[in-house]
């Protein structure tokens, strides 16, 4: 079944000049194992598409259930050069949240 | 056990928020971050249109406000407001608090010196694009090394009460008060990771204590008066991130690592000027109201390089916004675009981008965006850049025409004509170490 990244994380976003980067917490320690499943450079990447243009990598962070996403050319050049009105990454985190994951019926129901 | 906070997350933050600190409750130390990649171009700006120009200029007029209670509770400031011109900034200090002691970190601009490490044959290529310092060479505006944490120690270790820095790693600011007091050393890198990791959390301010945190913003009570973050820091690097009793905001485990993941990349090598350290060690864990206790930080030997951000010029830029509304806003706008571009490309301009957003349906999230059938109404922001500053200044001209020779009702067009702003671009790059000789001023 499919439900949004929000049920079991949160998220906070920010850059470094052309390059965003999206922290992804597990709200508890039981499903990290589950966004580490699911949240995939691949995935990410694919979700972004159309406004990330380089490649995306992935960092794990069990110590703290979460996991690092890297984001390059993913600003529109970033800082002062960007014409985007999201010039740095503010709210890349919020538009994660919404991206769609498969869960069994047992971990919907936790 | 030190205390120290943050009253500052960038150049903007909330006024109020330092006043607050050393009014509502017990500090050592109150570090103030100003700079932010995107602030240098903007100091570089101010400082080409006056020599006395080109620092934070909300910090003299701060201290001024605060230095009874800094007095008072025996408070130690630490800033980066010097920006590009920590000299001018202390002299203005020392004007308008002249009872406060200022010591001014030097050394870390080195603009003069680019013919000089170029002919060293240091490539400075760009870490970000990897493209050679060369294709930039004649624009670059200004050169600043990001120094480390031991000089602003040894800054506060002259007696100061205000020890100012230009560009520095910003979570120098908070680990340079645990040099100063535990007596920390430059192999002590776990140590100094640990100061690090301290000062990651708390130099964004309230992102510490609820302020933009995603993990259930509606609960968060009182952001109206939030509390800035403060670190009790024991000398076996470990500490506890809490705020004053009675302030708005939260400090719990969910907030706090929202933080530590904040403008990183890979977790385990965080580079810094002092120590690089490993954000994939620290444990955090909730240990009551407002507290969250951190431990583990581990760090080693620095590289042989310093981190330098280089400023330089790249160009001309302007945005222009008008307002559709339904029905079918969506579609005038995108006809109002198709039109502004088709006028420019008959004039023959020249532009590095043209980009378009429809502000209300898809400009931040793109088509991540939910789908969106019928809005009631939409700004069209259409903006551009290039070389060519006649282009832009001519674009400006071109979108504000469409309100009576294009697709109906278009307005909010109030403020007129866009501005043209000049882009000041950031180059990240390594120097040596060797080669940036910090040194310590106390200005009289």
């Amino acid at each position: 079944m499919k439900a949004p990244l929000s049920r079991l994380a949160h998220a906070r976003s920010g850059d470094k000049g052309d390059i965003a980067n999206i922290g992804v917490i597990a709200r508890s320690p039981e499903q990290y194992p589950i966004l580490v499943r699911e949240v995939t450079a691949e995935r990410v990447l694919q979700f972004f598409s159309d406004r990330v243009m380089g490649p995306v990598e992935r960092y794990e962070l069990p110590n703290l259930g979460a996991l690092n996403f890297v984001l390059h050319r993913a600003l529109g050049g970033g800082g002062t050069v960007s014409l985007r009105t999201d010039a740095q990454g503010k709210t890349l985190a919020c538009a994660l949240l919404g991206m769609e994951i498969e869960l069994d019926e047992r971990e919907l129901a936790d | 056990m030190i205390r120290i906070a943050n009253g500052q997350g960038f150049w903007g933050d909330w006024l109020e928020a330092p006043v607050r600190l050393v009014e509502q409750g017990p500090i050592d130390f109150l570090t103030l971050d100003y700079l932010a990649e995107v602030t240098m171009a903007i100091l570089q700006k101010q400082r080409r249109r006056g020599s006395s120009l080109g620092y934070a200029r909300d910090f003299p007029p701060l201290m001024a406000r605060i230095a009874g209670k800094l007095r008072e509770g025996r408070i130690k400031v630490l800033a980066n407001a010097g920006g590009l011109n920590p000299l001018a900034c202390a002299r203005e200090v020392r004007r308008l608090a002249p009872d406060l002691k200022v010591a001014v970190v030097l050394g870390d601009d080195v603009t003069e010196r680019i013919g000089e490490f170029l002919a060293k044959r240091y490539p400075m290529t760009n870490l970000d694009t990897g493209e050679p310092l060369g294709s930039i060479r004649d624009r670059i505006l200004s050169a600043n090394a990001y120094l480390g944490a031991f000089p602003l120690a040894e800054a506060l270790g002259t007696g100061a009460d205000v020890a100012l820095t230009g560009r520095c790693a910003d979570a120098a600011l908070a680990l340079a008060p645990a040099i100063y007091s535990f007596g920390w050393r430059p192999a002590d890198h776990d140590l100094l990771a640990a100061g690090m990791v301290a000062g990651h959390i708390i130099e964004c301010g309230a992102q510490a204590t609820g302020g933009n945190s995603l993990a259930d913003w509606r609960s968060q009570a009182d952001l109206d008066e939030i509390g800035y973050p403060i670190v009790e820091l024991e000398p076996d690097g470990s500490f506890v991130v809490t705020k004053h009793p009675g302030t708005g905001g939260r400090v719990d485990s969910h907030g706090i690592k929202e933080q530590l993941l904040y403008e990183i990349g890979d977790p385990r090598a965080y580079y810094g000027p002092d120590c690089v350290t490993d954000f994939t060690s620290v444990r955090v864990e909730d240990e009551g109201p407002d507290r969250v206790r951190v431990t583990g930080a581990a760090g080693s030997a620095p590289t042989d390089f310093l981190k330098l951000s280089i400023n330089y010029a790249d160009g001309w830029k302007a945005v222009g916004t008008l307002v559709y509304t339904w029905p079918g806003a969506l579609e005038k706008a995108r006809e109002a675009d198709r039109i502004v571009r088709r006028r420019m490309e008959r004039l023959g301009l020249q532009f590095d981008e043209v980009y378009t957003e429809f502000l209300g349906v898809d400009a931040c999230h793109g088509a991540a965006a939910p789908p969106v059938s019928e809005v009631p109404e939409l700004q069209l922001r259409i903006g551009v850049r290039g070389r060519d500053r006649a282009a832009v200044e001519r674009f400006t001209r071109e979108l504000v025409s469409l309100v009576l020779s294009g697709p109906p009702g278009a307005t909010g067009y109030g403020e007129g004509r866009p501005p043209v702003r000049e882009i000041v671009s950031y180059w990240p790059t390594l120097v040596p170490r060797s080669e940036i000789q910090p040194r310590v001023e106390v200005v009289e």
